[in-house]
């Protein structure tokens, strides 16, 4: 958006408004999950298993309860006797929430342990005795497709295989012809190793149950509250609690990125627990219970080819791909996509041919697949296409920013139908990336890097120009265990012309109280300070499905858009009624109605507003108010061009960025400022797995990153000062244009980290190199190419 | 379990607590006194969501007992605020959007609070130097080295 509409008063969609959530934050008067404390609470502490696989051949509790506070020990076999020691995933795959027979990967929940006090809850997971056998593990998903391994899921009958699905798209026999016909074929593996979201807050819930009312109310982290009511009341149907009688309340949520999307065996057994005890039950778990039992993201070993012209001409794209899922398929996509959206993997350019194939495997590890601030598997299919693309710069000889200006989409093509069946919405890619290298200043830093390399020292620029898919999405294609991905808006306006709007979606950080409020200012002219917003709590919001996937402002905002012009349109025949006009003579601007021809005849939406419930005209319903539920007629494809300069030390093999430029494209901006902000943290987490974080197993299945002192969070330090800019492409189908943001910087940043780090030992032979690029994977690669100091 | 008669002035107000040795100061200040602004993301010294000011210094209160602050002043977020009107600082991460979720926040304030008591100016690398014991996973940091940057101006200018 160039010049907002709507004045600072109003403060509609373009200004950068200060955001409303923020007073509360920075007194310290946020109410977090661990915040919530209520009469009579109970704590739980968990159990967990010090093997990757093994029998559980006894659970003893006589001395923990022996311990004065400790009140219970639930294991699988009380959790049995109810039917709920196991539980759905998001898959539809089986999960375990307290095992009966055997453990399946490393920190399992085991036990829980119910007490007066935290620490006294501590003092009894001490106390239990559990004695193990353990069984041959099961850690390389390669080895898991071998027929000699060990069979996982023994608990499926027909379960011959440690398989979980195999998906492709695209045509195989055309993509093997074009590569047949090619002149250049490039190839490479690729490894995205598993990391995992770590928000600051971890996960936790507060679960209530009333014995008397039979509500249970559970206060949790959890970005998707609505499905989790439902997936409650459809799993613990059975032990009468009934949807009316769930309320789940997503307070204020301290990051999220896609790690509290799922159902934690932890919230299960805290609802147990307050439903067998009657008496509220916290758990918040700890940070390494976090880093090692929460679902994690990626884990994908890609082998991708490219197909091209001698002039550089992409002509073809394969993929094979070997997902590793831990024991059970916990990602959280939708339920049509096992892979996710991995085929966006064709990425920016007009590739004609394209195959790409993933197999889904079990192995002792902990479950998962879900998204680390991303699409669905759209990190995993850019830094596929964005890192083979540099492979074949490299072979041809050729400038990757020339390689790319070459195959890009061209503009004109929009809506441009995939080789592998998306149609992109909007687009201008050459835009973006000669903005990026303006920027950068591409052509000096190129002279620089030749200068520096005469001299001996190591500088390299990478480029990434990414195409994300967000917004999920149409509800022919787009389900979560058959809730379709639609999102809603309720908005009331009140007698003096203020407003409450409320959203299926739940922010976490994002400033939807602020960018809401401005959708609604924007559409009906109320001051966003005037208007109230609330999400998270399933007995007053309108049902939605969350927010993940950057689809908050391409689902519910836009129903926040389509609901407010619902009270435009009744406004609009109130006016009519108090002006003495028809409805068609009247013409709206932010704020009011005029009457055609005769500017000093208006009504603002204030004056409307208090008619609607004092002098609404006869015949029609008092009141103003509205519902809409959205359901997208398309995904959202945000773009970008990032370009990364990075020095390595030679005598640390350290990497520093020492710039990063950003330009962005998503389409119509709400809140200029809070989209900037989106963008440096997505760069952050996105410097984060192309540097530093990875989880990582022993042989044995023991986990050798799960605690901060191994899992490196980016701090200020290893950060640099993000540069970044825009370019508007507005998207055709959204009601005000806009697309999702929120994670094209995490989806965009990682290649172009790798790019300039391959870049930089490009003159050596380097031609890949797998993330995270520590410190150690350089040196040892400085020297075997001789040019450790 | 031993119990401990400890005295300390939390934001300015005198406390008379009696806890068990082990009790951390984090917990003191979150349950026995309710003072939840202070946060806790690692409980292993990494994150500095629970900062706090000890005698003027930056600590991360849950690697501290109880009983170590006995005789201690502590100052937490919830005392950052005087008299209705709020510290240069919370006005400066709210002016450049130095926050997103909210969760380091309380953390973040008191180290720039405590950078800035001992460094009227300080250069960008002083300060992420300063803030590099705290972990934002939301901003990316830019926006909160701004707003620690425009604290120190409007700190300066009183």
């Amino acid at each position: 958006m160039s010049t907002p509409r709507t004045s600072p008063e109003v403060c509609g969609m373009g200004h950068s408004m200060k955001r409303k959530e923020d007073p509360r934050f920075i007194r310290g008067k946020g109410n977090y999950v661990d915040d919530i404390q209520l009469p009579g609470m109970l704590h739980m502490d968990i159990v967990r298993s010090p093997y990757a696989h093994a029998k559980i051949k006894s659970i003893n509790a006589e001395r923990a309860l022996k311990i004065p506070g400790v009140l219970a020990v639930i294991t699988g076999e009380t959790l049995a006797k109810y039917n709920l020691h196991w539980m759905p995933t998001l898959m539809s795959d089986t999960q375990m929430v307290l095992p009966t027979e055997k453990v399946m990967y490393q920190a399992q929940e085991v036990a829980a342990v119910i007490a007066t006090d935290r620490y006294v809850a501590a003092d009894g997971v001490e106390a239990v005795e559990v004695e193990y056998d353990p069984l041959p593990v099961v850690v390389d998903p390669f080895k898991a497709l071998d027929p000699s391994a060990p069979i996982l899921r023994t608990d499926k009958k027909d379960k011959k295989d440690n398989r979980i699905f195999h998906w492709q798209a695209g045509d195989r026999e055309a993509t093997d012809k074009a590569f047949a016909e090619a002149d250049v074929v490039v190839a490479q593996d690729m490894y995205l190793p598993r990391i995992h979201v770590a928000s600051i807050e971890t996960c936790g819930c507060v679960a209530d149950f009333d014995r008397v009312n039979g509500k249970l109310t559970v206060y949790m982290t959890t970005q998707a509250p609505h499905a989790v009511r439902t997936v409650f009341a459809l799993v613990a149907g059975h032990v009468g609690l009934s949807e009316e009688k769930i309320r789940i309340i997503s307070p204020d949520i301290g990051g999220g990125f896609g790690g509290k999307v799922p159902v934690y065996p932890g919230y299960v057994i805290a609802v147990a627990a307050s439903v067998v005890i009657g008496k509220p039950v916290k758990w918040v778990e700890d940070r390494m219970e976090n880093l090692q039992a929460d679902s994690f993201a990626r884990d994908y070993h890609i082998h991708a080819e490219l197909a091209a012209t001698k002039d550089g001409t992409m002509k073809a794209l394969r993929i094979k791909t070997l997902a590793d899922h831990g024991y059970a398929d916990a990602a959280a996509n939708p339920s049509k996509f096992p892979a996710g959206l991995f085929s966006i993997c064709t990425g920016s350019y007009d590739l004609r041919n394209a195959f790409a194939e993933v197999d889904g495997v079990y192995t002792n590890k902990a479950p998962g697949g879900i998204a680390y601030r991303c699409s669905f598997r759209v990190t995993e299919a850019v830094h596929c296409i964005e890192r083979i693309t540099d492979v074949l710069a490299q072979q041809l000889k050729m400038d990757p920013a020339e390689l790319r200006m070459k195959n890009f989409i061209p503009p004109e093509k929009f809506p441009y139908k995939s080789a592998l069946g998306w149609e992109y919405d909007s687009g201008n890619y050459p835009a973006a990336l000669r903005k990026a290298m303006d920027i950068a200043g591409y052509e000096a830093l190129r002279k620089e890097q030749a200068e520096k390399r005469a001299r001996g020292e190591l500088m390299g620029i990478g480029i990434s120009s990414f195409t994300e898919i967000v917004g999920a999405g149409p509800s022919k294609q787009f389900d979560i265990l058959g809730l379709k991905m639609f999102d809603s808006c309720e908005i009331r306006v009140h007698p003096t012309g203020k407003a409450m709007a409320r959203f299926g979606t739940k922010s976490q950080g994002q400033g939807h109280e602020t960018t809401y409020a401005q959708i609604v200012a924007e559409e009906l002219g109320i001051p966003a300070a005037h208007v109230q917003v609330e999400e998270g709590d399933t007995d007053t919001a309108p049902y939605g499905l969350g927010t993940y996937a950057s689809r908050s402002t391409p689902t519910a905002g836009a129903a926040g858009a389509m609901a407010a012009r619902k009270i435009r349109e009744k406004a609009k025949k109130i006016a009519a009624h108090l002006l003495e006009c028809s409805p068609d003579d009247l013409v709206w601007e932010p704020g009011k109605f005029t009457v055609k021809g005769a500017p000093s005849r208006s009504k603002t939406i204030q004056e409307i507003a208090l008619a609607a419930y004092t002098n609404h005209p006869q015949g029609m319903e008092a009141g103003l108010e509205a519902v809409s539920y959205y359901d997208p007629p398309n995904l959202t494809f945000p773009f970008g061009s990032y370009i990364a300069v990075v020095d390595i030390d030679r005598g640390t093999g350290a990497v520093k960025v020492r710039r990063f430029v950003a330009v962005d494209d998503c389409g119509n901006i709400i809140n200029p400022m809070i989209v900037d902000g989106q963008i440096h943290g997505g760069l952050a987490m996105g410097l984060a797995p192309a540097l530093l974080e990875e989880i990582s197993y022993d042989e044995n299945g023991n986990i050798t990153g799960g605690s901060f002192m191994d899992y490196l969070l980016p701090t200020a330090m290893e950060t640099p000062s993000w540069e970044t800019a825009k370019t508007v492409t507005p998207s055709p189908h959204h009601p005000f244009g806009a697309k999702g943001v929120g994670e094209s910087a995490t989806v965009g940043a990682p290649p172009a980290i790798a790019n300039a780090v391959v870049d930089a030992l490009s003159h050596v032979g380097v031609r890949h190199v797998d993330i995270p690029v520590t410190p150690e994977k350089v040196w040892r690669l400085l020297k075997e190419k001789g040019l450790a100091e | 379990m031993a119990r401990h008669d400890i005295h300390l002035t939390v934001n300015g107000v005198a406390q008379d607590l009696q806890v068990e040795s082990r009790l951390l100061l984090v917990h003191l200040l979150r349950e026995n006194l309710r003072l939840t602004g202070t946060h806790i993301g690692c409980d292993t010294t990494h994150c500095g969501a629970c900062t706090v000011l000890l005698d003027g210094e930056p600590v991360k209160s849950c690697t501290i007992l109880a009983v170590q602050a006995d005789g201690a002043r502590i100052a937490t977020v919830e005392g950052l605020e005087q008299n209705g009107k709020l510290h240069p600082v919370q006005e400066a991460f709210w002016e450049k959007h130095g926050l997103q979720c909210g969760y380091c926040t309380p953390g973040m304030l008191m180290t720039g609070c405590a950078l800035l008591a001992r460094n009227k100016d300080p250069t960008e690398p002083e300060i992420r130097e300063a803030i590099s014991g705290n972990l934002c996973r939301c901003t990316g940091y830019s926006n909160i080295v701004k707003a620690i940057q425009s604290a120190a101006e409007r700190l300066r200018q009183q």
